[in-house]
């Protein structure tokens, strides 16, 4: 029973850094906007968080830190594609290699440091209750926001008048400029949110799943984390089914490492990218379904006629 | 508050096309000096060891077409790509897996030596590298899967895949225990264009000789026309037409092919032998040479030249003044922003417009018309 509960609690902290990043994403590309910068973003807040709390032994700062730079990493994408109307895939190319470079340098003198964790969740009397007790009440507090956000996402696209209008602003940015939304606007703001979560999934890696920093340590998670979206045909709680799939398998094939099954390591460890590739492949067989939830101005560039 | 707007040009502008990577360039540099001094570094001199020393002597120079050739060689397959609007990126698993297709002869038939050999890798290579596109390409046509994700994940596979092929099947049984293959024997190795004045080889000629036969492609020839007209308007393509699946192939097999080419070039030159890492990062930072080259295969010859550069300044910052050599990436992450930022130019003006916006003054004429 204690390694059922001890693989789940690994599976959640694997699928966590996912399901924030791809959250975030999702609302991207709900505002028709396509932000392939999430791994380099990540990556920032992976550094930011790091630093932080190594600078000032607060793990807590290390998060916020984490948040505020990838949110300021991604209002360089706003600036880019919103305002100067640049090609959003370049755009977003360029982003994560930027990302990657610069964390690689602010990070050099973090390597081989301790790191902070952030506390587990600790309830008297809720916490130490048999099975459940870990998995709800003792988890790491991302591990709460994660699902939090998921549900608020939730219910902001589809139950709010602002989510319907940022979900027109996508389908649509000519009717919806047209009926005097301001378009930009609507997709600084979810440029900036996608970055924010973005930098707490890196946070995540970090402050949480590997208390130190190595270079790459996303080791693509941002863009699994783009298939995600992908995959979830846009809908908040299929990223949440899929982030966990995933983190099953990353989880999985680790496992499958440390038991010495007689396969190479590196094909196990070639397993989430191409368990990627399988999955893409099976949800864009259905082209009438994809056409129909892909946001119709995705990846378009916008500017406004006066 | 302060907001940028912009305003369409009647027809691109053909001074900021051609002044936009300077511009751009131009920006990089500053905001490098702004890095360096963060840094604590004094930019004047930091600049002179990072752009004007690496490129001062001969062998230098023969170093920096060592560099420039894979990105070279890369980019002009990939700009066919990108003019079509296709957008692969994995660039460099095509590169390390044509490194490995191409190797198969001088590890697996270390007998094997004459003048054949060397051509038949090439070959190779580029095959290895085309397949491994191919993949991409048909889960596209196939089943309209975005190919940038899938040609990105299957770089981590080909990382990996190279990286059991030298510490498990193909290592070096009398290499104690290094994560390499043998050393290639002599007619497996790509030779050197001028031995005397330093290591550049062949590889190359090959990036000049592919980057004009595709300027010839695709600005002479109907496939290239082919490749624009579906690139900016597929709808206009298809009436013309303009099989967009045939595009999709041709364009990820031709530039599959070349960076698979590439790959095997590196391989057989640079380095001798497989080890576990053949790239550092080629084939991501032949995407910005593709952009900062305006797509065209002779610019991208000059930009191939300049990002070879920013690996050597990096290289040699590291060793002069102690700042990681992830300074590189940072250059050139940099530039490909500014050249992004840049080419709005060529179509739109733009206009900055203030915090006191000029008010309408409707209501005094108003009155006058009374």
């Amino acid at each position: 029973m204690d390694i059922t509960v001890n693989i789940l609690l690994t599976i959640a902290t694997a699928a966590t850094p996912l399901l924030i990043a791809a959250i975030g994403e999702l609302v991207v590309e709900r505002s028709g906007v396509l932000n392939l910068g999430v791994e380099g973003m990540m990556i920032m807040g992976a550094v930011g968080g790091f630093g932080a709390g190594y600078l000032t032994g607060s793990p807590w700062i290390g998060l916020l830190a984490a948040i505020a730079l990838g949110a300021l990493f991604s209002l360089l994408f706003a600036v880019m594609t919103l305002s100067l109307a640049t090609n959003q895939v370049a755009t977003g190319l360029s982003l994560t290699l930027l990302g990657l470079g610069l964390s690689g340098m602010m990070g050099t003198s973090f390597v081989g440091q301790p790191g902070q964790r952030l506390p587990n969740l600790d309830i008297p009397g809720l916490t130490s209750l048999p099975v459940v007790g870990r998995l709800l009440f003792g988890q790491d507090p991302i591990f709460y926001i994660s699902i939090a956000l998921t549900a608020a996402v939730m219910w902001f696209l589809f139950k709010t008048r602002t989510g319907l209008t940022l979900r027109s602003i996508g389908d649509s940015h000519t009717s919806a400029h047209a009926l005097g939304i301001h378009v930009i606007r609507y997709r600084y703001l979810a440029v900036i949110f996608g970055g924010a979560c973005a930098g707490l999934a890196g946070g995540h890696l970090s402050l949480v799943y590997t208390p130190q920093w190595v270079e790459n340590m996303t080791a693509g998670r941002g863009w699994i984390a783009l298939a995600l979206v992908v995959f979830a045909s846009w809908r908040p709680w299929r990223v949440l089914a899929g982030a966990y799939i995933f983190g099953a398998v990353w989880i999985g094939q680790l496992h499958a490492q440390a038991f010495g099954i007689p396969v190479p390591s590196q094909l196990l460890s070639s397993l989430p990218y191409l368990a990627t590739v399988v999955v893409l492949v099976l949800i864009s067989r259905n082209k009438r379904l994809t056409m129909m939830n892909t946001p119709a101005s995705l990846g378009q560039p916008f500017v406004p006629d006066r | 508050m302060m907001r940028l707007e912009l305003v369409k040009r009647p027809q691109r502008s053909a001074l900021f096309s051609a002044l936009s990577p300077f511009i751009a360039f131009l920006l990089t540099i500053i905001a490098g000096a702004i890095m360096f001094a963060l840094l604590g570094v004094n930019p004047l001199s930091a600049f002179e060891i990072y752009f004007i020393e690496p490129i001062s002597q001969v062998w230098q120079l023969h170093e920096l077409a060592i560099k420039a050739a894979p990105l070279v060689l890369i980019a002009v397959g990939l700009s066919v790509c990108y003019r079509a609007n296709i957008w692969n990126i994995g660039a460099e698993g095509q590169f390390i897996l044509g490194g490995i297709v191409g190797s198969m002869i001088p590890v697996l038939f270390p007998q094997f030596e004459g003048p054949l050999v060397l051509p038949l890798m090439l070959l190779l290579g580029m095959v290895g590298g085309a397949a491994y596109a191919a993949i991409p390409a048909f889960l596209k046509t196939r089943f309209g899967t975005n190919e940038i994700l899938t040609s990105l994940m299957l770089v981590y596979v080909a990382q990996l895949f190279l990286d059991w092929l030298v510490r498990g099947p193909w290592r070096d049984p009398q290499g104690h225990g290094f994560p390499q293959t043998v050393q290639f024997n002599d007619s497996a190795i790509l030779p050197e264009l001028m031995p005397d004045s330093g290591r550049a080889n062949w590889g190359f000629v090959f990036a000049l000789v592919a980057a004009v036969l595709i300027w010839i492609l695709m600005s002479r020839m109907l496939k290239g026309f082919e490749v624009r007209v579906l690139g900016s308007s597929p709808r206009a393509g298809r009436f013309a037409g303009f099989g967009l699946n045939r595009m999709v192939f041709f364009a990820f097999l031709l530039s599959g092919a070349l960076a698979g080419l590439a790959g095997i070039s590196e391989v057989s030159g640079a380095i001798g032998q497989l080890q576990p890492v053949i790239s550092p990062g080629y084939g991501f930072t032949a995407i910005i040479v593709a952009f900062l080259g305006r797509l065209n295969p002779l610019g991208i010859v000059a930009a191939g030249l300049v990002l070879a550069l920013t690996y050597l300044g990096g290289e040699a910052v590291q060793s002069a003044l102690g700042i990681s050599d992830k300074v590189a990436r940072v250059f050139q992450g940099m530039l490909l922003f500014f050249v992004l930022g840049c080419d709005t130019l060529i179509h739109y003006r733009i206009r900055l417009i203030g915090f006191a916006a000029p008010k309408l003054e409707a209501t005094p004429k108003l009155e006058e018309a009374r």
